[in-house]
């Protein structure tokens, strides 16, 4: 145990102590959670100046920032925690322009009387994340909200990130003729978090799949930069990402349900709740969309990436002035794959 | 669970929509219906109409159990969930159902009524459990599938003299809907010719069929001389049933198969019969969305669980609620229109707004049709 500062007469209980309004006041109890908890988590040169904001270097090329709110429940699920998906969320929105993200913001609304051990468990889990990512932290807040005003703690996270140059990627790119790819199965982060929900109480060995991808964009970018779409299919999954890019660029697609990886433990789920995989949300997959004549070279690269090993052609964008997402059965019919209403809801027929 | 696979094989199916091809008799009309909204919902999803002939229409049924639950009985429930200390359980499909002036449990929810939405029944019995200063009440809705676990959920809660869980029972029976199907779709009777409407063969439901058995289906033969197939609520099931259909209809025979053997005997569930029984009673009327005053057609909580009976443990007025003026679920339900014949399919009445119960849940013909199926109207 480090020894303790002079100004704090305990060191935090982080084994039994809960999250206290003071903890957000802006008084010694406050620097105190910040110093022990989130400065010995997230540790880098920024953080430890203690400035108000972090200065950074000047860099070429075109800026991209992004933010993403995570609101889990429950905040811990069987392959990761609303902690390493707080920095997976931010990197995949910046990588999914095809820029390196560089830097991360943090902010937390923390729930008074949430157990300090679980908060460290979460913040022992972003740092985690963003070091793998070789993304760091370099700045960050904390709000404590009173009892019953919050759902234990929010966490929002900002990135900033570069575009290397030639690389132009936007929803509105697709054209007719380009392939479809995802980089894997679906429906494995979704399948695996409401598997845990409280009221759903069955064993499944369903692990979320989320992961930072900025890695297998860069490998699928320097084989093929004249990506057009890149999309992290996250809530609303690849049904509702496809559709999206379909009116943002006037076009329609057809898929190959055939073609489209699921691992069986989410289709077994899945049939059982009445769910679609297609709308089931992922939070390390993406989807690629870009002229036919680069998709096996892309599909290579993404393959030959540990987070792409499943990765699939799926199907191709075509003219169509309604912008349908079509999809041919596994049965040889036809079905639109349409824009999610409401929620997926479970059957009951 | 390769099991699941086995029975969406692709090249199954086209062998079986081959010998549909053959088989199809060109001086025969075959107006197939599917009871089953989870018929409807496979039919939709695997694109199934696009392996058949033109000459085999099918025909979307009332057995949605969301659809079929009249806007009054809907409305009550809001009501129910606006008192004080009462927590309303329900499935969510339900949430976005319209009940009088398109009010909504969800609206209501949002207005301040605790509306919960559960995946079982079990989960309502738990949350009574851990609320004892609450009443919590189940909204059960459904057909004879869901109607066992209600019973399960009451027996229990007497057991454990659960004093704040109650059931708000509007499970309906089988039988007597495709009945008054039957009926309307009878030659002379009150269908509109110009719609087509004949039947000519029904394909009988999955998961109710495996509680009941086949046998209740005899009237259809008997009384309709109509066949009927019951099968499961996979794609090739489906295509199954259309193909031994066609095979009764070709030879002019009306009997009732059984294609779903896997999982339906003739007797059915004598377990969950026996325990239905004992809780439930026959209701002498039940109204139904689309298909009116039905009798015998639902069941009530029996004397003896009064005190788990919402209707009697809450005063609940019957409510009469008007669908909207230019709804034609009525229509849609009965099998007279298509959800693509009626005036707002698309427009007025889309997934996230819908106007008439058909357009919510997935079961829904409007709702499968509109998510799965909207492109080949555009296309025509
Ligand atoms: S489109 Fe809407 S209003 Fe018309 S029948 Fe269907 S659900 Fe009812």
């Amino acid at each position: 145990m480090n020894p303790i500062p002079q100004r704090f007469a305990h060191h935090l209980d982080l084994k039994h102590g809960c999250v206290e309004l003071t903890h957000g006041g802006g008084g010694r109890a406050m620097a105190q959670l910040i110093e022990e908890l989130f400065l010995a988590a997230f540790d880098n040169d920024w953080l430890r100046t203690q400035d108000d904001g972090a200065r950074l270097p000047g860099c070429d090329g075109r800026l991209v920032m992004a933010t993403d709110s995570h609101v889990v429940s429950p905040l811990f699920f069987p392959g990761g925690d609303i902690g390493c998906l707080s920095v997976h969320g931010t990197i995949n929105d910046v990588a999914m322009t095809g820029a390196k993200p560089l830097y991360l913001a943090a902010t937390f609304i923390l729930e008074e009387g949430f157990p300090l051990a679980d908060l460290k468990r979460i913040v022992d889990s972003m740092a985690q994340a963003s070091r793998q990512a070789g993304v760091p932290i370099v700045t960050g807040d904390t709000k404590v909200v009173e009892r019953g005003k919050g759902d234990g703690v929010f966490i929002t996270t900002t990135g900033i990130g570069v575009i290397p140059p030639g690389v132009e990627i936007s929803a509105s790119r697709a054209k007719p003729g380009d392939a479809i790819l995802i980089s894997g199965a679906l429906g494995d982060h979704g399948m695996a978090v409401l598997s845990q929900r409280e009221n759903l109480s069955f064993e499944s060995p369903i692990m979320s799949d989320t992961a930072a991808l900025h890695g297998l964009v860069a490998a699928l970018i320097q084989v093929a930069p004249g990506i057009h779409c890149l999309r992290d299919p996250t809530r609303g999954g690849l049904g509702s990402a496809l559709n999206e890019i379909a009116q943002q660029s006037g076009v329609g697609m057809r898929l190959r349900e055939a073609a489209i990886p699921v691992h069986e433990p989410v289709r077994a789920l899945c049939e059982f709740l009445g769910l679609d995989p297609l709308y089931v949300a992922n939070e390390g997959k993406l989807l690629a969309i870009g002229p036919a004549k680069l998709a096996e070279t892309a599909l290579a690269a993404l393959r030959n990436h540990p987070l792409g090993r499943e990765a699939a052609i799926i199907g191709e964008v075509v003219a169509d002035d309604h912008g349908f997402v079509e999809m041919e059965t596994t049965f040889g019919g036809r079905r639109l794959v349409d824009w999610l209403s409401g929620e997926q809801l479970p059957r009951i027929c | 669970m390769k099991y699941i696979d086995e029975f969406r094989d692709g090249q199954v199916a086209q062998g079986l929509a081959a010998r549909i091809r053959q088989e199809v008799e060109p001086g025969r009309a075959y107006a197939l219906m599917e009871f089953c909204g989870g018929h409807t919902h496979a039919i939709c999803r695997y694109g199934i109409e696009d392996l058949l002939p033109d000459k085999v229409r099918l025909i979307h049924g009332p057995g949605c159990p969301v659809c079929v639950l009249p806007s009054g009985r809907l409305q009550s429930a809001i009501d129910l969930a606006e008192r004080d200390r009462v927590i309303l359980c329900s499935y969510g499909d339900l949430l976005r159902v319209p009940g009088a002036q398109g009010d909504t449990l969800l609206k209501a929810k949002a207005r301040g009524a605790e509306v919960r939405m559960v995946y079982s029944i079990s989960d309502a019995l738990d949350i009574a459990r851990a609320q004892p200063g609450r009443q919590v009440v189940f909204f059960a809705i459904g057909f004879e599938t869901t109607t066992p676990p209600t019973a399960v959920v009451i027996l229990q809660a007497r057991r454990e003299g659960l004093h704040n869980f109650s059931v708000y029972c509007n499970h309906v029976l089988t039988p007597p809907a495709l009945r008054a199907i039957l009926a309307d779709h009878r030659p002379g009777s009150g269908a509109d010719p110009k719609a087509n409407s004949l039947l000519n063969g029904c394909i009988g439901p999955a998961h109710v069929s495996t509680i009941i058995g086949s046998e209740p289906y005899q009237f259809v033969a008997a009384d309709y001389r109509q066949p009927l197939v019951i099968a499961g609520f996979e794609p090739l099931d489906v295509l199954q049933a259309i193909l031994l259909l066609i095979r009764q209809i070709n030879t002019g025979a009306a009997k009732v198969e059984n294609e779903y053997t896997r999982a339906v005997t003739p007797e059915g569930n004598r377990k969950a019969q026996r325990l239905m029984a004992e809780v439930f009673e026959l209701r002498p009327r039940f109204e139904w969305r689309g298909l009116g005053e039905l009798p015998d057609s639902a069941l009530a909580i029996r004397p003896e669980f009064a005190e788990w009976d919402a209707e009697r443990r809450f005063t609940m007025p019957p409510i009469q609620a008007a669908d909207h003026k230019a709804c034609a679920c009525a229509e849609v339900l009965r099998g007279i229109k298509r959800p693509q014949d009626c005036k707002v399919f698309g427009a007025a009445c889309t997934p996230d707004h819908p106007l008439g119960s058909c357009m919510v849940s997935a079961e829904g013909a409007c709702a499968a049709h509109y998510h799965y199926g909207r492109f080949r109207q555009a296309a025509a």
